[in-house]
């Protein structure tokens, strides 16, 4: 599982390079503009992806409760 | 006055929540230092996500996007919501552990022990202190330039403040003054316990004072569509103008009845019809003219709107900094269980969206109001001024800038005295040499030395009017330039005392020559051939990670009781040993 972690981070490292919408100023619904429209998008993806890593890819080893 | 007002109430608030948090304090160097591992995982997240987000966040990203537009957002939040939620789970949760384990209260400690080395320890504290503090002087800065303009006409007798429009508001000095003096009180009053309750108590207040402002800013530009349409506009004929205006007496934005020329388009050519380029990352560059303060003549002023391609590929290793920010480390240490960590590794992307995306549109928007040579660091504050009539709301929100800034400023704070007293004053001594009551004493009384420090920076700063924005990057580039060493440190058994040696040399010795290169502060990229915009970073970076990989190979492996002291897989049973002094 970790390494499908790994490999969905790398994706998401090259994702943030959307040269795609680099000369690209048209907004979206009206008031967002589309680069900044899909880098909002890109932070809610991430979130998902980390709730996604914490079930299924979560250090056993370490998640032990404070002995004090 | 209003504002003030309000100001004063909510400091005055903070301080009966530190004095409060100090009934909790058990009176232990630990309990002051780490809350004795007892943080769970919303003060967790609270603290640390307020850590991170300081002026550089609000005042600083609003500054940049007014000068670069949207592409700010790209440049630091969408690329920290990914990098600082990868650190925390890949760093930060092994740091604990091994910080648990061992004892460990700060970075040097852990380092000290995993590369066999005191001199390490001793090279590396004036780095990291030498690196916060131009952090430190961004919260500073940021307070005093978001409080100036929000008590402007409050003591017109006290602060004539002549040569700026700000007459009567409350002026650098005291801002800064006012602002340590309550974060050191509360500090003092509580150590991390009451930092980590003042950051949940601040973060919530500023998130939720951010909110307001965006909705009260969007709504005096008419609604978010009508607010699209007023950032700055390049016509066909090459001129750079502006097709709106803020009415003194509605706060109010209506439209000019002929746009304002500001400035003229440098490169490219004027396009076919008129954009506006802080709606995109295309580069354009564009001259303004403005009014020397001194000799009174107009001069032509060069700048860049959009991001170069390169720059914002490289500017992607700068959230790095964050696995190596020494502050961050002590709030790691602060977590009850590792599980405390998972709240904070999903929701501090999300949190960092909430408080990025209104400040990028507030700063693209004003860019087409406010006069494009007003300082970066004031657009935020005077959005807010020139836009919120209400005196009550406008303090409230002035409010929540200030909790943002002194949100940080307190683990700052608090760390700088924990690295002394444990790297430096208690690493030597045998145990029981001091009691708790004089640890906490020395170490308050170096923090009280940091804080005169950037106190009397932070004023020379602002005298020369340093963007908030770039000087941060400079301290999170220096950081991020240490990052080899972090994951070296946990990942990688080969990693030797030579190794770290010589990365944490090569590192500095690139960053600083850069740093001195871009005048102490200053934007700065470097060219290779026809390759613009390559942050300097990315050449620290590389030079440390090589030296590392280079030296350490080279080297005598380290002993095998130090590879089972810090690799142990399959054994992270937590039993604190208390042993973060032993070496």
């Amino acid at each position: 599982m970790k390494y499908a972690l790994y490999l969905l981070v790398a994706v998401l490292v090259i994702a943030h390079q959307d040269v795609f919408n680099w000369d690209d100023s048209s907004l979206v619904l009206g008031c967002l503009p589309v680069g900044l429209a899909y880098h909002v998008a890109y932070t809610l993806v991430t979130a998902l992806m980390w709730v996604l890593a914490i079930k299924v890819a979560w250090p056993a080893d370490v998640d032990v409760p404070a002995d004090d | 006055m209003t504002s003030f007002v309000v100001i004063v109430a909510y400091l005055s608030l903070l301080l009966i929540l530190g004095f409060f948090s100090s009934r909790f304090f058990r009176g232990t160097s630990k309990d002051y230092f780490v809350a004795s591992h007892s943080i769970g995982p919303f003060l967790l997240l609270m603290s640390v996500f307020g850590t991170t987000m300081t002026a550089f966040a609000l005042v600083g990203s609003t500054g940049k996007a007014f000068e670069r537009g949207i592409g700010v957002y790209g440049l630091m939040a969408s690329s920290s919501a990914l990098v600082h939620a990868a650190v925390f789970f890949w760093v930060g949760i092994k740091l604990w552990a091994i910080g648990k384990r061992h004892g460990y209260v700060t970075q040097i400690q852990f380092f000290r022990a995993r590369f066999e080395s005191n001199g390490l320890g001793y090279l590396l504290f004036p780095i990291l202190v030498g690196l916060v503090i131009p952090y430190l002087l961004i919260g500073v800065m940021g307070a005093a330039k978001v409080i100036l303009p929000a008590t402007a006409g409050a003591f017109p007798q006290a602060f004539p403040n002549e040569g700026t429009p700000f007459a009567g508001g409350i002026p650098f000095w005291l801002t800064g003054l006012g602002v340590c003096a309550v974060v050191l009180s509360y500090i003092f009053a509580g150590g991390s316990r009451a930092t980590a309750w003042a950051n949940t108590f601040q973060t919530l207040f500023f998130m939720g004072m951010g909110l307001v402002a965006f909705c009260a800013i969007a709504h005096g530009l008419g609604g978010l569509r009508a607010a699209s349409r007023v950032p700055l506009t390049v016509t066909p004929a090459g001129e750079v103008v502006q097709t709106h205006r803020i009415d003194p007496e509605t706060h109010a934005v209506v439209e000019r009845e002929s746009p304002l020329k500001v400035g003229r388009l440098v490169h490219p050519d004027p396009p076919a019809q008129a954009v506006q380029p802080h709606l995109s990352r295309r580069r354009y560059a564009v001259t303004f003219e403005r009014t020397d303060p001194q000799s009174g003549e107009a001069v032509l002023l060069t700048r860049e709107i959009g991001v170069p391609p390169l720059m914002f590929l490289t500017y992607f290793l700068i959230p790095l900094s964050v696995g190596m920010f020494p502050h961050i480390f002590q709030h790691w240490l602060t977590a009850r269980s590792a599980g405390s960590f998972r709240l904070t590794v999903v929701a501090h992307p999300i949190c960092i969206m909430i408080v990025w995306v209104p400040c990028v549109l507030i700063g693209v928007w004003a860019s087409g109001l406010l006069p494009p040579t007003l300082s970066t660091s004031a657009v935020l504050s005077v959005m807010l001024q020139q836009l919120v009539g209400n005196p009550i709301l406008g303090g409230l929100l002035t409010t929540g800038v200030l909790a943002a800034i002194m949100s940080s400023l307190d683990s700052q704070f608090l760390c700088m005295g924990t690295i002394f007293t444990n790297d430096i004053v208690l690493h030597r001594a045998p145990q029981d040499r001091f009691s708790d009551r004089q640890i906490i004493f020395m170490s308050r009384a170096f923090i009280v030395g940091i804080v005169t420090i950037t106190y009397a920076l932070a004023m020379l700063a602002l005298a020369k009017n340093v963007n908030i924005f770039d000087l941060a990057v400079w301290s999170f580039s220096g950081f991020t330039s240490l990052f080899p060493l972090i994951v070296a440190a946990l990942y990688w058994k080969r990693a030797t005392r030579a190794g770290a040696y010589a990365s944490v040399v090569a590192a500095m010795v690139v960053w600083f020559y850069y740093f001195w290169r871009s005048g102490f502060g200053g934007e700065y990229t470097v060219s290779v051939g026809s390759w613009r915009g390559i942050m300097p970073v990315t050449l620290s970076f590389a030079a440390s990670a090589l030296m590392l990989v280079l030296v350490s190979l080279g080297t005598r492996p380290p002993s095998q009781a130090t590879i089972n002291r810090f690799f142990f897989e399959h054994s992270m049973g937590l039993s604190a040993t208390g042993d973060g002094n032993e070496e």
